[in-house]
């Protein structure tokens, strides 16, 4: 039977380049085309936050990791969003700037309308919550734990939003290695004393703080203590040193 | 790189960690409801997990969607989140085109759509929708993740749920005995095997625990109720 | 001007035959119908002015404003039709948290002019749009550098100590040539832009008007606002002992 000669021979087939020695593409084609960063590269650790009577303390060391080298030791992760908010972040420290930018610009967009009105801390909540969903909807998620902190309605606020743009609000909010160690800790000391006063309650941020410390091989002793009181508003203490007690440890048989 | 030439460090990982984005996260919880003939009562406990961890022991998984219809959900908290603002509108939207306020079947038929709008990204929640219908007859929608939806006169769904829902079976729904005669539940007996069956999960389920919040929908109204479960 | 553009006044996209482009002239008379506003830069900070004309007796006090913030250290004041004005003032809010996003430090008021003045050209170029029919006037206090711009309706901009625009620009600026503007602090200087609007205001023509007076300057830390009560109130009293001492000396020639 006839049939038809190929198209031309030792050629480019029809709509391909010529291929001067046929080898095969070295390169292999990546699978996935839509291959977001998935991992957090530059990293902060816990962050610990209590409502004492009259408000609410952040607590938040300034190491950056880079995995398990203490690359950055002066990252500032608690800021002052306005007079009344306070934002803190654990995770990608990248990703809190960015964030920390943009809610900035917010907060300068607001200012200029000049109206009196200023972003109150449920709303900066719910609407991180709003981004972090998104991006995590996108498959490209903003890898971090944030926590607001305010005061709204005279009432102390402390929520906190991670990289699904999972929410909730309570009395007592710690992220990352904090979440096992710190708060079982604080809320112990809430459950006895529910209405602690600012001095125990930093007091007790700072114990949280020190055994962080001795247990959580990312953390640092230099840390930022972030306040919000009804009372008094905003302010960030810092640098601040955990206290440390080593001698202890030579009581310990693993040593 | 084969595993032959790959040097073996028992400390070390020798292949580059790969993380993967897992958009989903399970936080727990539990949702019982069941109905009678002239009331509906649902009942979700308080605490929202995740693995080993308890984020909070109070947080409320009812949401009243109109004043005779209530939606618990219990599953990926953030989706839960999303899914239950965007209702929140829809039922605004709702009252507001048609000047009045969405009945229980419509709630019921919306959340299916809804669902099934996502069908390939899910809301990974489980969902148990309770109301009064149009004769003011106690009615329970439970739904998969995906907006299979069926109606029911009890339910139990969440983390606890395949472990409640033959214990209901048994009490409510009167299955696997013998000389019973078939009777409608009470309002009272309702809600005390509510407390009960949340008492038996959790003992048995890590991420049900702490207390719940009940809800009582009446011709009268919603009322609500909070009972209190074991913390640990 | 001609009064009758001969057919060169119906688009911006044409120039008449001694090269002239009307409808940008238009959009300068809309400005000259408008409140005044000036802007006066001394040693430690610039003080913007405007003179509201209020329309009604119903309008609440306080609305449709003259003098805006575009950033924390930028203020915007303008004359000419305020719908025009307010997307100039959305324009270059924009361009500020642009420059931001993108820097990461706030935007210099030299570079925001350009963005803005040529924003305003561009609308001097094409048949389709009409120029904005506004001028305004930029002001900033920067790293200890008071610096103020004035945009017209044309897209070119100028900088000055002192500056006007609106319906009395020119006794304005005859009375802003008599002070030593740049040797003056603010304080100082607000007294003088509220006596200088309080003295080209037109009572017949216009019956009542606000002063709105704002400042960026070393007192208030680089950020631009409206001026304190206090300063405002001394502001408007010394305004209003000037008109009085006026009109008593007016008397007295006759």
């Amino acid at each position: 039977m006839f049939s038809a000669p190929p198209f031309w021979e030792n050629g480019p087939a029809p709509g391909n380049f010529y291929n001067f020695p046929n080898l095969q593409p070295q390169v292999q084609q990546p699978q996935d085309f839509r291959q977001h960063s998935q991992s957090p590269v530059t990293t902060s650790t816990s962050l610990v936050g209590i409502t004492y009577d009259k408000g609410i303390l952040v607590a938040g060391d300034l190491l950056a990791s880079y995995g398990s080298l203490a690359r950055y030791r002066n990252c500032p992760r608690i800021v002052k969003i306005n007079e009344n908010i306070i934002l803190g972040a654990s995770g990608d420290y990248a990703d809190f700037q960015y964030v920390k930018d943009f809610v900035e610009q917010k907060v300068i967009s607001e200012e200029c309308l000049d109206d009196g009105l200023a972003l109150k801390p449920k709303s900066l909540y719910c609407w991180l919550t709003r981004i972090l969903y998104n991006r995590r909807s996108k498959m490209d998620p903003l890898w971090n734990n944030f926590i607001v902190a305010g005061i709204q309605d005279g009432q102390p606020f402390l929520g906190t939003v991670d990289k699904h743009g999972t929410a909730y609000a309570d009395k007592v909010i710690c992220t990352g290695y904090g979440a096992h160690i710190a708060t079982p800790l604080l809320r112990d000391s809430l459950d006895k004393n529910p209405q602690l006063n600012l001095a125990e309650a930093k007091a007790l941020i700072e114990k949280c703080l020190e055994v962080l410390y001795y247990r959580d091989a990312r953390s640092y002793p230099k840390y930022q203590l972030g306040i919000i009181d009804v009372e008094q508003g905003v302010s960030i203490e810092g640098p601040l040193e955990v206290p440390q007690k080593w001698e202890i440890a030579y009581h310990s048989k693993r040593f | 790189m084969s595993l032959a030439i790959r040097p073996y460090y028992p400390d070390y990982s020798t292949v580059p960690t790969q993380h993967h984005f897992n958009p989903y996260a399970d936080n727990g919880g539990s949702i019982v409801a069941i109905a009678g003939n002239d009331f509906v009562i649902i009942g979700a406990d308080t605490r929202l997990s995740a693995g080993f961890s308890i984020y909070t022991r109070e947080q409320n998984k009812l949401f009243s969607l109109s004043g005779t219809t209530v939606l618990g959900c219990s599953g990926c908290w953030c989706d839960t989140l999303t899914l239950t603002r965007i209702l929140k509108s829809r039922m605004q939207m709702y009252q507001q085109e048609h000047n009045k306020v969405m009945s229980t079947e419509a709630c019921a038929q919306m959340l299916s759509t809804m669902l099934y709008y996502k069908r390939f990204f899910p809301y990974y929640i489980s969902n148990v929708l309770v109301g009064l219908d149009n004769e003011g007859k106690g009615c329970v929608y439970s739904y998969d993740p995906i907006g299979h939806c069926e109606k029911a006169t009890y339910r139990a769904g969440g983390s606890a749920g395949a472990l409640l829902q033959p214990l209901l079976d048994n009490q409510i729904g009167q299955k696997n005995m013998l000389n019973v005669k078939p009777e409608s539940v009470t309002k009272e007996r309702a809600l005390s095997i509510i407390k009960d069956v949340f008492i038996s999960a959790a003992e048995r389920d890590i991420y049900t625990g702490d207390s719940i919040s009940i809800n009582i929908i009446t011709k009268d109204g919603i009322t609500q109720e909070t009972f209190e479960l074991r913390k640990d | 001007m001609s009064s009758i553009g001969t057919g060169y006044d119906l688009s911006a996209s044409q120039f008449s035959p001694d090269g002239r482009v009307f409808q940008v002239e238009y959009a300068m008379k809309a400005v000259e119908n408008s409140g005044t506003v000036l802007g006066l830069k001394g040693s430690d900070g610039i003080i913007l002015a405007a003179e509201k004309l209020i329309l009604s007796k119903l309008h609440e006090p306080g609305t449709n404003q003259r003098i805006f913030n575009i950033d924390k250290h930028i203020g915007m004041a303008f004359s000419g039709l305020i719908a025009d004005a307010r997307q100039v003032v959305q324009i270059a809010r924009r361009e500020a948290a642009d420059y931001r996003q993108q820097y990461g430090v706030s935007i210099p008021l030299k570079y925001l002019n350009d963005r803005v003045s040529m924003y305003m050209h561009a609308y001097t170029l094409y048949s389709a749009i009409r120029p904005y029919g506004c001028s305004v006037i930029l002001a900033s206090y920067e790293d200890g550098e008071p610096t103020m711009y004035t945009i017209d309706p044309s897209g070119v901009s100028y900088g000055y100590h002192g500056c006007a625009t609106g319906k009395a620009k020119q006794a304005a600026k005859t009375e802003i040539e008599k002070l030593k503007v740049s040797q003056l602090p603010c304080r100082e200087l607000a007294k003088e832009a509220a006596k200088i609007i309080y003295l080209v205001h037109d009572e017949l023509k216009d019956k009542n008007f606000e002063l709105e007076l704002s400042w960026v300057c070393k007192e208030s830390n680089g950020l631009h606002q409206k001026v304190p009560d206090n300063v405002y109130q001394e502001a408007e009293r010394a305004a209003k002992q000037a008109m009085e001492a006026d009109s008593e000396s007016d008397t007295d020639d006759l």
